[in-house]
């Protein structure tokens, strides 16, 4: 069978998750491959999620927030900029690709945009094959 | 009191560095006290039983053990399984035990990576035939076994059951004779899985740095690269400081020496993974908006993991390093 990757999304709430509610609405066409959890705010994803999803075995996590300046709360996706940033640098110490983990910036109107990031994350994740972190994480050795 | 047997007690170390031996020894005159109420029975450091001895005990006849190290080789893990059988209450003493501690570092690495680096790589080992240990080698005179050394570092509740956790590296000697006297004294003990002797507040709660409100810093130093003012909060100054995501108990013993606090307490109830805990408090607190310049600000942190985990790696969510690690 065809490998098919698994990706958790954390969505904001008043753009990306509209972003992407758009996207059904307009019916566009993108991969199943990707879980949604919304929260209030990019800023709301706490490195803790991120590390956990990799634990039960997401390929990739994405993160979408409101574009810089639009913030709902002002601040929260520079926060969520920050703590991306830093995680990419514990990710790679820990041994998983870069590409697994994603912060992209989707507006409420960008449903468009949102279903091509589905489709094109999808693609690249597929080519790195699964993730082991799982994997990694049950075998005592 | 009078007629009351003494406690059996036992102490053993697994990976360890000798620092919590030392950390309980430094009872000083206080020794007597202990020596008054319990009967040590098995503590290798101090006194020469063996292991048979142990495994000849009846099942729970040591009334408590203090386990200090992480388990690294099927020795400590054999050790463990034994004390577990025989105690009554098993404390995980230290932070190696409770969490890893700093011999946990080594989940970075595999254990041919290990072996490498220590046996043939080492500038000062000299070893031109490439020797390295065996678990059983064959001598003239009979089969030799030494301990299989692990892949992975595991806390010791990974192995076995803990009765509780007693953090530190090493524990305060004064929080170690609360904890002992409670229990010596049969006071009402806290429910099992507790961590014991140190408090349930973050180190910030008894700190006393300066704070403000301002938490912005535009570049990360470490402790030596920067004059320390000796009163305002060292996250202020950029120097990273474990203390928000540590619990207190020490009595923020490093900060008053005026070096930032390394977590070696480990998190506050509720907090699974200090580490990602600390590194989101830290990523906020960057001064920065463009990626670039907080990629700069990053660099400041130099090796994220040894930094947020130094104490904690093999209990954190991501235990050790993936071993199907991948190139890009």
């Amino acid at each position: 069978m065809e490998y098919k990757p698994t990706i958790l999304a954390f969505l904001c709430n008043w753009c990306s998750y509209t972003g992407a509610d758009l996207a059904g609405t307009s019916r566009l066409k993108y991969v199943p491959n990707v879980r949604v959890i919304r929260v209030m705010c990019s800023g709301r994803v706490e490195t803790t999620f991120v590390l956990k999803a990799f634990r039960e075995g997401a390929d990739a996590v994405l993160i979408c927030g409101c574009h810089p300046g639009d913030c709902h709360y002002h601040e929260g996706n520079y926060k969520c900029l920050r703590r991306y940033l830093l995680l990419q640098k514990y990710i790679q110490q820990m041994g998983i690709h870069p590409d697994r983990l994603r912060l992209e910036w989707v507006s409420a109107s960008e449903g468009n945009i949102f279903a091509r990031l589905i489709d094109e994350m999808t693609e690249t994740v597929a080519k790195l094959g699964p993730c082991e972190v799982r994997k990694t994480m049950e075998t005592i050795m | 009191m009078e007629n009351k047997p003494k406690l059996k007690v036992a102490a053993y170390w697994g990976a360890a560095c000798g620092g919590c031996s030392v950390s309980m020894l430094d009872v000083h005159e206080k020794l007597f006290d202990i020596l008054a109420l319990a009967d040590f029975v098995f503590w290798p450091i101090i006194l020469d039983t063996k292991y048979h001895d142990v495994e000849e005990m009846p099942d729970e006849h040591i009334d408590v053990t203090l386990f200090n190290g992480a388990v690294r080789n099927s020795e400590n893990e054999e050790m463990a399984k034994l004390l577990r059988k025989k105690s009554k209450i098993l404390v995980a003493y230290g932070s190696c035990a409770h969490m890893g501690g700093i011999p946990g570092l080594a989940n970075f690495f595999s254990k041919e990576e290990i072996f490498k680096r220590v046996y043939l790589e080492n500038e000062s080992t000299f070893n031109p035939d490439g020797t390295v240990p065996q678990p059983v080698c064959e001598v003239p005179e009979g089969k030799l076994e030494i301990p299989v050394f692990y892949n992975d570092v595991l806390t010791l509740n990974q192995v076995v059951d803990v009765d509780y956790y007693l953090p530190g590296c090493p524990p305060q000697t004064e929080r170690f004779l609360e904890v002992f006297m409670a229990i010596a004294t049969g006071a009402e003990l806290p429910p099992k899985g507790s961590v014991v002797g140190a408090r349930d507040k973050s180190q910030c709660d008894e700190c006393e740095r300066k704070r403000t409100d301002n938490k912005l810093v535009k570049k990360f130093y470490r402790p030596w690269e920067i004059y320390d003012d000796g009163e305002s909060c060292f996250l202020e100054q950029g120097v990273i400081c474990m203390g928000p995501s540590t619990r207190s108990g020490c009595g923020v013993r490093c900060i008053k020496g005026n070096a930032p606090c390394r977590g070696c307490y480990g998190p506050p109830p509720d907090v699974i993974d200090p580490g990602a805990k600390m590194m989101s408090a830290i990523a906020t607190m960057i001064d920065a908006k463009e990626s670039d310049d907080i990629k700069k600000i990053i660099e400041d942190i130099v090796d994220p993991t040894g930094t947020f985990y130094r104490f904690s790696l093999p209990a954190a969510i991501l235990r050790k390093k993936s071993i199907y690690e991948e190139k890009y």
